[in-house]
């Protein structure tokens, strides 16, 4: 079936089956490889992107309760590394594999939305639903104190 | 310790201008042998490690599998230093495969960097080397006068400079520089080695840029998955394909024969597993068919008893096993049983650790293109030589019509120097004549891997009237056939406290077994650590001795060595060596940062201390737990040091390192993989509780700095941690922990 989709900031068309997860819509149909498959099952959080603002596991959620949502994926926090979320990623040095990071930024990305100042332990909240298995913990929650504290303000201008 | 490589420089001009150079290494006997039989230098190709164009850009060549391990920035980083160059010159690209070029390319048994550390310095002072002497040459000038600094070569008599971009063309016709006469940078004029450098691919990683092997995307490729009997190796009776064949976007589906060769001992990667593939425009489609799948087994087409096996069936068996006198000698010395009779304290106990599954986040996969008898690989292998060779065999064609190129990988950890999906991609681009990527499903990825072992070990030490250790025993049940121990299942003669102990036997008894076992991060290590570690602990508090105290009064024994010949004798190179002077400078670095003399808590409050050495490294811990009243365990605090030579090179790369070993061997304490009925039980991540963020332990890390050759940090910050954990919950509760996972010991983590 064809739908209508709303992909950072742009409207594109997709010929897919509407139970079809988001994810292998982004990837495959779309080309955005940012958000990544881990489990399928919506444990390790590798797939996240965000549905109007909210943080969502893209690889349990069917296409067609998408159609008209507001969908953020990696792609769309800035084309350059421009983001404070990109920037303090880089600054820390965070990936070790990298493979979970998209998940973990936009996790992140949905949290300073609501908290622009997030404490350890509302980190540690927020962020459960995504694992690293390299261990890249630490510099994640420091990374996003980073973004928190100097760069989110601008971000919400 | 000082590693020394023979190796071999080429240069050659650039197409476009400029300069390439390249490294060969080889056993020197068998360099000259190629260069005799050839006539020209050994090992003749066109790929360079190292290129400067005419516009001064320095274009590096990283030549081993990128896993997480920060290799592609770290190889690079130590050209770039000799080679004399700012950083920000400097653009890495990934070599593909080519072993007769760059040398080993894998990344396992941290070896990237001993392996690498002489023979890159060397190309990049060869490099640096080639401009001074065309800068001379232009100048008319002598060398000597010439100096370099941030990729220009400057005259200091004349303020004269030139880029290294002006001098390419000239230096591409020099002779090569003798490289006896190279001069290595000084370790205080380095500007690159030993800078905090972020990863060369972080802007990729930022804005989500196709850069893993699950991303790879070619031109026509369809897409796969391949289904597996949940038995290894069990074979297909029938299957509904006629229906799979007819779901949408389905181009194909069939069978794979495919073999698994037994033997008494199955191999990691012992051939092209029985299966089902499924092709279609999509992964998501290939998948949906897939959940339509009906199959009928034959379970026991692989082992005839591979059905019957199961985790409680291994431990009943291990349990008799370890009542018997062990199969199988490793090492005896002095008299151990003597020496045990006539001890004035004698402890006893078993230990036993379980299956653990890799579960690297991305999942296994592969894209091959087979086209005319030749095919083209995009792989996340960590040992693509041996992939290449595994596809050569299994579908009958020449390892040179084979290429591959190397993508950034989501997680090794051991699990990906096997190389059964890069095979299986391979058999069904050519069966469907079309480039295939081929991606497992986690669930593949929990049911098909080559497992960490679980063993079981009967330990007995003797201690004198001091409380000094004088015998150990230490009896292992494993999986294998007399002495031949299946894949990472087996110990070696030189496990702490082996050489260091006055009386000392170690054994094994094998059982069979019908499942792939294989090297995971530390492998063996990780389980030995445990046992040795977690036992040393309480025969020093049996003695009423710090365990500190205890060991490094083992270690400061004089060694005895092994033999230097017969079955147990001396293997490996001399500089390879196990030095217990090191050992016992991190365990007394970590002792004093952590105030380890001073340990006193709270109740439900403990400190743990362990020690390994491995893979060239050494390491030591200390770890603060608080334990509550339900025995839910928190990990407050790791305090951990390592010692792996002289020069730290890239901080970031290296306590990454570090902060990945403590949270991976925090995840072994709660992990476990059984069997029941020959299959896997656990399926996905939900059933196999990684650590996460709330569960992460406030870490210092430090490092001692030896006068050693560098080596690598991948796996010697691992074992510790796990008996450091598990003597922290004894220092806190009371409870020796002698069976993983915790849960099997009546604890959890918080």
């Amino acid at each position: 079936m064809s739908l209508k989709l709303k992909v950072n900031n742009q409207t594109v068309q997709v010929d897919a089956s509407g139970d079809t997860p988001l994810l292998w819509v982004l990837r495959d149909h779309l080309n955005l490889m940012g958000a990544k498959y881990g489990c399928g099952v919506g444990s390790c959080g590798a797939c996240t992107v965000l549905v109007d603002g909210n943080a969502v596991r893209s690889c349990i959620t069917p296409v067609s309760g998408v159609a008209g949502s507001a969908i953020t994926t990696l792609e769309g926090l800035s084309k350059d590394g421009t983001h404070p979320l990109q920037k303090a990623w880089d600054a820390v040095d965070v990936p070790q594999c990298g493979y979970c990071q998209s998940g973990q930024m936009m996790s992140a990305a949905a949290l300073l939305e609501r908290t622009p100042h997030p404490t350890d332990a509302q980190i540690d909240i927020a962020m459960t639903g995504n694992l690293c298995r390299c261990g890249t913990y630490a510099r994640i929650r420091e990374a996003i104190h980073r973004a928190a504290g100097q760069m989110m303000p601008a971000l919400r201008d | 310790m000082q590693l020394n490589r023979r190796h071999f420089l080429q240069l050659t001009a650039l197409a476009g201008g400029g300069l390439a150079l390249s490294l060969y290494e080889q056993p020197l006997a068998q360099a000259l042998g190629a260069a005799q039989a050839d006539g020209h230098a050994p090992g003749l190709s066109p790929r360079a490690f190292l290129g400067i164009d005419r516009s001064g850009i320095v274009t590096i060549q990283a030549k081993n599998p990128e896993i997480g391990q920060g290799i592609r920035t770290m190889l690079p980083m130590l050209i770039a230093e000799e080679l004399d160059v700012e950083w920000s010159q400097v653009k890495v690209e990934q070599a593909s495969l080519d072993e007769s070029a760059y040398g080993p390319q894998f990344a396992g048994g941290s070896m990237a960097t001993p392996i690498n550390w002489e023979p890159l310095r060397h190309v990049g002072a060869a490099g640096r080397q080639l401009m001074i002497s065309a800068a001379a040459k232009r100048w008319a000038v002598p060398e000597a006068e010439c100096s370099t600094r941030a990729g220009k070569v400057l005259h200091a008599g004349s303020g004269r400079s030139l880029g290294y971009g002006e001098l390419a063309d000239e230096a591409a016709t020099l002779p090569l520089p003798d490289q006896s006469m190279l001069r290595l940078k000084d370790a205080k004029d380095y500007r690159i080695v030993g800078n905090f450098t972020r990863g060369v691919d972080n802007p990729a990683l930022m804005t989500g840029k196709p850069l893993f092997g699950i991303d790879v995307k070619v031109p026509g490729m369809l897409q796969a998955v391949y289904q597996k009997c949940p038995v290894l190796g069990g074979k297909v009776k029938s299957a509904n394909l006629d229906r799979i064949k007819n779901m949408s976007g389905v181009r194909h589906a069939f069978i794979v024969e495919g073999t698994v060769r037994g033997g008494p001992v199955l191999e990691s990667d012992p051939g092209l597993e029985p299966g089902i593939a499924i092709v279609a425009d999509t992964w998501w489609q290939a998948q949906a068919a897939r959940k339509a799948l009906k199959v009928e087994w034959d379970t026991a087409a692989g082992s005839p008893t591979a059905a019957a096996q199961s985790s409680a069936g291994f431990a009943t068996k291990a349990a008799e096993l370890l009542k018997q006198p062990p199969g199988h000698t490793i090492r005896a010395y002095g008299d151990v049983d003597g020496a045990l009779k006539s001890a004035a304290k004698v402890v006893e106990a078993e230990y036993a650790y379980p299956f653990l599954s890799h579960g690297a986040l991305e999942p296994q996969n592969t894209t091959a293109h087979f086209k005319d008898g030749k095919v083209e690989i995009w792989t996340t292998s960590q040992a693509p030589g041996g992939g290449r060779r595994m596809v050569a065999k299994e579908l009958g064609i020449a390892e040179s019509d084979i290429t591959v190129h190397l993508t950034r990988t989501g997680g090794g950890f051991g699990r990906r120097l096997m190389n059964d999906y890069m095979v299986e991609a391979a058999w069904i681009s050519r069966t469907v004549q079309a480039p295939v990527k081929l991606v497992w499903s986690r669930e593949d990825d929990f049911a098909h891997d080559a497992y960490r072992p679980a063993g079981w070990h009967a330990m007995k030490a003797g201690l004198d009237a001091q409380g000094k250790v004088v015998a150990w025993r230490q009896h292992m049940a494993t999986f294998g056939e007399g002495d031949h121990a299946a894949p990472s299942a087996g110990i070696g003669p030189e496990e702490f406290p082996s050489g260091q102990v006055p009386n000392y036997f170690i054994g094994h008894t094998a059982m069979p077994l019908w499942l792939r076992t294989g090297p995971m991060r530390a492998p063996g290590v990780n389980a030995y650590a445990f046992v040795s570690q977690s036992f040393l602990d309480e025969v020093a508090l049996a003695a009423g001795r710090d365990p500190l105290d205890v060991q490094l009064e083992i270690l400061a024994a004089t060694t005895v060595p092994l033999p230097e010949t017969g079955a147990t004798a001396r293997r490996g190179p001399a500089e390879y060596r196990f030095h217990p002077a090191r050992l016992a400078g991190v365990l007394q670095q970590v002792a004093e940062e952590s105030g380890w003399r001073n340990r006193k808590r709270a109740p439900g409050t403990g400190m743990g201390i362990a020690a390994y050495s491995c893979h060239l490294g050494y390491s030591a811990q200390v770890v603060e737990v608080t334990v509550d009243a339900n025995n839910r365990v928190r990990v407050n605090k790791v305090w951990a040091v390592a010692d792996v030579g002289r020069q730290i090179i890239n901080p970031s790369g290296a306590r990454a390192q570090v902060e990945g070993s403590i949270l991976e061997g925090i995840s072994h304490t709660l992990l476990e993989v059984t069997l029941t009925g020959g299959k896997i039980d656990q399926s996905n991540y939900p059933q196999y509780p990684l650590v996460r963020m709330r569960q992460v332990p406030e870490m210092h890390i430090s490092f001692r700095i030896t006068e050693n050759s560098p080596t690598g940090l991948g796996e010697p910050a691992l074992p510790p941690v796990i008996p450091a954990v598990c003597n922290a919950i004894f220092a806190a509760t009371g409870k020796r922990v002698r069976t993983l996972p915790l849960s099997r010991s009546g604890f959890t983590l918080a």
